[in-house]
Order: structure tokens, then sequence, then C-alpha cells
């Protein structure tokens, strides 16, 4: 906002402001962790009990959680479901995108199937959740495949919507001149332009992904009852074994926060543009 | 030759729109009309059910449970939605000045966005109940004393605290890309007019990132209607069902309370309230945007 000519002075209070608000985003996890490692007996009903450092920093409570919510099976879920929804979001959608989106201009058809399709981003979950209970079960997918499957349909209105946005800015002389030299669409498609949505493919991978791996709802409904988990659901699942042992809930809860954010500190810049772009669209 | 490739690709493209299409309806169009047949009936989920019209339909405007649960959505999701939106927009003019380590700043304030609601709601009710009643205390400060979660009157709040504090992350992003898109000569003039600051940010800046407001009003509110996981966190709708948002009814009630019936009906009511503030906000902020 501050724009002065020339050059431009460092603010220096704004800073220091921003600095100290960081205190919102850092306090909650320094708590998590501080509770993540301390004994049961560490806990007085104060504040210096819940958030003075533990004597020993071990990782006994770690381990523990790990045991009772089975986390190796839950984390390899979580991966298998989001990695396979998000490969078939950009291979399908993407794909999907091209053909409604280049046949759009000339065809009430495809310009019906375009609104068809994106207009699904306003139906609440919560009205399809019943029904889709009863339609996954007696279709027998009650399990990690219909929660896959009903991702691809769920994110297909807004995957649709942020490719065909793109593919507007992709010149038709392109694939006209691939087309001349006798290529067939397919292959046009993933020779020419699927390389060419590459930045998308990005925006799309990182917001599926992000939806996929925090989504507690989907997996509640589909697959409730059943010993499959993923790793937010583990913790829904495994509140009453915590029971009031908040120090193992609380690592419990870290084990399944950790994952995302390795990746986000990896992948921080794809993941910060990734939902702006998508967002904006 | 190019007719052959004409007819060709439309072949292709007819061959990749229909499974897409077929797919499309029958995990969405179909469990949507499904839900809506359902409505008419009084099926519990299991076993026999019989057509009962409208009358689901006329419950529901007098079940004091159903009304008491679009009351707290509604109210949640407006006091959310200015919350974040404010917030946001502040944070968003802080981060996008000129300040050091802007970068870092912006990646530590966007880290709420990546972690999963429900285990954010979980570390969020252990404050409200342990932390913040211990500095209530010693502050002596009355209502803080005890745990905002367990009062009829404010646990809507702590659902408010979690929900703003996931929630402007995402949107603080996207009114930086907002902020970015005004070109830098129209503060130059500004500022040879003498225009102050605040005046510089309503008469200049703010008309030009009004579609950024549009967007991430339009976004928070369908997002915080639909709220769910932060409820199921931290108080599973009570004390005495004063956080009972109408997601959580739907799912309480429908899929083991035998109202499927019922829920489908309400569920029903519930995606028309939604469509129909979104598509308001949407006309309303268009408008001004015309005005502008």
């Amino acid at each position: 906002m501050k724009k002065e000519k020339v050059h431009e002075r460092i603010n220096w209070p704004v800073t220091i402001l921003l600095i100290i608000g960081t205190i919102t985003i850092f306090f909650p996890l320094y708590m998590a962790i501080i509770i993540a490692f301390k004994k049961p007996t560490e806990m007085t009903n104060d504040i210096a009990g819940a958030l003075s450092f533990p004597s020993s920093w071990s990782l006994e409570n770690f381990a523990e959680a790990m045991r009772v919510t089975d986390f190796w099976h839950s984390l390899g879920n979580s991966i298998l479901i989001t990695v396979i929804t998000v490969v078939l979001a950009v291979l399908i959608h993407g794909i999907a995108a091209y053909a409604i989106g280049r046949s759009m201009a000339n065809s009430k058809g495809y310009r019906f199937v375009y609104y068809y399709i994106v207009s699904g981003m306003f139906v609440p979950f919560a009205i399809l959740m019943m029904p889709l209970v009863k339609q996954t079960a007696q279709m027998g997918i009650a399990n990690r495949v219909g929660v896959i499957i009903l991702y691809l349909v769920f994110f297909m209105p807004i995957n649709l919507l942020l490719y065909t946005g793109y593919l507007k800015n992709i010149p038709m002389a392109l694939e006209e001149a691939a087309n001349v030299d006798g290529a067939a669409t397919w292959y046009t498609y993933w020779h020419v332009i699927f390389p060419m949505m590459k930045p998308m493919h990005a925006t799309v991978a990182v917001l599926t992904a992000l939806s996929v791996w925090n989504d507690v709802m989907t997996p509640l409904v589909i697959m409730g009852g059943t010993e499959m988990n993923t790793l937010p659901l583990a913790q829904l699942n495994f509140q009453t074994q915590f029971g009031t042992n908040y120090n193992l809930a609380f690592a419990s809860y870290l084990l399944a926060l950790l994952p995302i954010l390795i990746f986000y500190i990896i992948c921080q810049k794809q993941i910060i543009s990734g939902v702006a772009a998508g967002a904006v669209k | 030759m190019k007719t052959k490739n004409k007819n060709n690709r439309k072949r292709t493209f007819l061959l990749i729109t229909i499974p897409v299409v077929v797919l499309f309806f029958l995990f969405n169009t179909f469990p949507l009309i499904h839900g809506f047949i359902y409505s008419f009936t009084n099926f519990r989920g299991y076993g026999s059910f019989e057509w009962v019209g409208l009358r689901n339909y006329i419950d529901l405007f007098t079940d004091a449970r159903v009304g008491k649960s679009y009351l707290f959505t509604i109210k949640y999701a407006v006091v959310c939605t200015i919350i974040t939106n404010v917030l946001s927009l502040i944070l968003a003019l802080g981060l996008n000045s000129k300040i050091k380590a802007k970068s870092a700043l912006r990646g530590i304030y966007f880290i709420p966005n990546v972690l999963g609601s429900l285990v954010v709601a979980y570390i969020f009710s252990f404050f409200f109940t342990y932390i913040l009643p211990a500095i209530g205390k010693s502050l002596h400060i009355g209502f803080l004393s005890e745990s905002i979660l367990a009062g009829t009157g404010t646990a809507w709040l702590g659902i408010v605290i979690v929900g703003a504090w996931q929630a402007i992350a995402q949107n603080t992003i996207i009114y930086i890309s907002g902020l970015q898109t005004v070109p830098t000569d129209v503060y130059e003039a500004g500022s040879i007019d003498g225009a102050r600051k605040w005046k510089q940010f309503w008469k200049l800046t703010f008309p030009l990132i009004i579609p950024f407001v549009t967007t991430n009003m339009v976004l928070c509110m369908k997002n915080f209607l639909m709220v769910f996981d932060q409820i199921m966190a931290m108080t599973k709708g009570g004390p005495s069902q004063s956080t009972e948002s109408i997601s959580y009814l739907i799912y309480q009630n429908g899929m083991s309370g035998g109202q499927f019936g019922f829920q489908s009906a309400n569920a029903f009511v519930f995606f028309v309230v939604i469509v129909v503030i979104s598509v308001l906000q949407m006309r309303f902020m268009n408008k001004r945007e015309e005005q502008l």
C-alpha cells in the first residue's frame, strides 16, 4: 500500500507488527508440540503446566500414538487415495476440459454439458451424503475405490472450470497445424496441449491434493464402520481411545499434521501460487 | 482429408465427454434426485417406508431443532465471513507493503490453510477448554474463567475463531494477488493530490480489488455455511444444540437418527439456500462493481 517514489524504504512498524502477529499462527502449534512430548503426570491445571517445556523430550507418546491409531496404515490410505485422485483428476479432468472447452464455441450441447457440470459446485455434500452411502454400498464400492470415484466427481466442476479457462489462452492454430499434418486429436492432446497446460496441472494438483488429504466427511460416511481409516478419520475414530490422555492425543494430532507440513515446506511456492490461481479464476 | 480429420476430432471429443458426463450424473445428479425423492417419504434409512407428500417440508418449518440449526449456521457464516475478510484484507495490506522477510512472513501466515481442519479444531478445543480458562482465571475475567465451549451463549464463538483462523490464510493470499494487480501509478497520482493513506485506500485501492472481495465473500460464505469438521471435533452440536450446523444435523439425524426422509427434505432446502445466497451475493457485488 505504501509506495514512495524512486526508492522505497523498509516499513519497520508494519514488519514488526507482522512478526508479532505470527504468534497467532505459532502458538497453537507450539502448544501442540509441547503437550505431545509431555507425560500425563506433567500436566497441571494452570497455564504453566500445559505450556512449559517437558522434563525430557522423549518420543514415547509418538510411538504409543502410532501403535494405538495404526498410524502407518492410515498414512498409507491417505497417500494412496490422494495420489490416485490427483493423478486421475489431472488426466481425466484435463482431457474432459479439452473436449468440452474446444467444442463449446459452436455447440449448444457442449455448452449445456459445461454449465451442467460446473453448476455442480453448488451442490453441498450434505445433500448427496445419505443417498451416496446407500448407492456405494449397493455397488460394492463402500471403500477406497468409492471414495476416489466420489472425489473425481466432486472436484470435476472446479477443475473443469480451471482447465477450460486456461485452454482459452492456448491458440487453436497450434492444434490445427498438428491436425493438418494428419495427427489424430487424441495424439494432438497428449503431445501438444497436455504439456502446454503444465501450470494449470500444478494448480489442479495442489488444490485437489489439499482438499482430499484433509477431507473428513467423505471417508467418514463412505468407509465409516470399516477398519479403513485415513489420517484425519483416524483422529476422529480414536478419540475414545485417547480418553483424557491429551499427551497421546496431541502426539497423534502432530503425526497427522506432519506429512502435510513437510510437503508444504518443500513445495511452498507451488502451493501458495496454486491456491491463489485456483481461487481467482 | 480435412473433413475426415474434423470428423475424427468430433468423434474423439464425444467419446471423451460421454463417459465423463455419465460418471458425473451417476455420482452427483443421480443421488441428488434420489435424495429429492426420499424427501417425500418417511424413510428411516432402513426397512419399509410410505409416501408422505409435502409433510416433511411443512414439518421443517415448525421443527425447533431445524430452525435453531439454520439460525446458528447463518449467524456463524455471516460473522465468520466478515471477520475473515476484514482481517485478511488488513493482513494482505501489511504483507504487500515494503517489509523485511516478505516471503517468509507470507509463508508463515499461509500455514493454517494446509492443515486439516479436524485436527486444528481438536487443538483449539484443548486451548478453549484448559488454557483460556486458566488465563481468564489468573486475569480475573469472569466470562473467560469457564470454557467458552461449555456455555450455550459462547460456544459458537469458539467455532468462529477456529473457522476464521484457517480461512484467513487463503483469503489473504487472494487479497495479495488482488493488490498486486493495482498499478503503482495510481498511487503516484494520489500522492501528488495529497490524498491521505486512508482515503487513498478507500478511493483508489478498494474499488480496484472489488472483484477479489467478491471472490472471497462468496467462497467464505459457501464454505462457512457447510461447516462440519469443527463442530464434529469441538462441540458435537452442543451444548444443548446451540452449535448444531445444518450439515451436522443432516449427518447426525439422517445417517443414524432414523430421519433419512426428513433430513433429505432438510438437505434439499439447504441446497436451495446455498444457491440463493451465492447468487444474491454475486449479483449484489457485481452491481457494486459496475457502480464504482
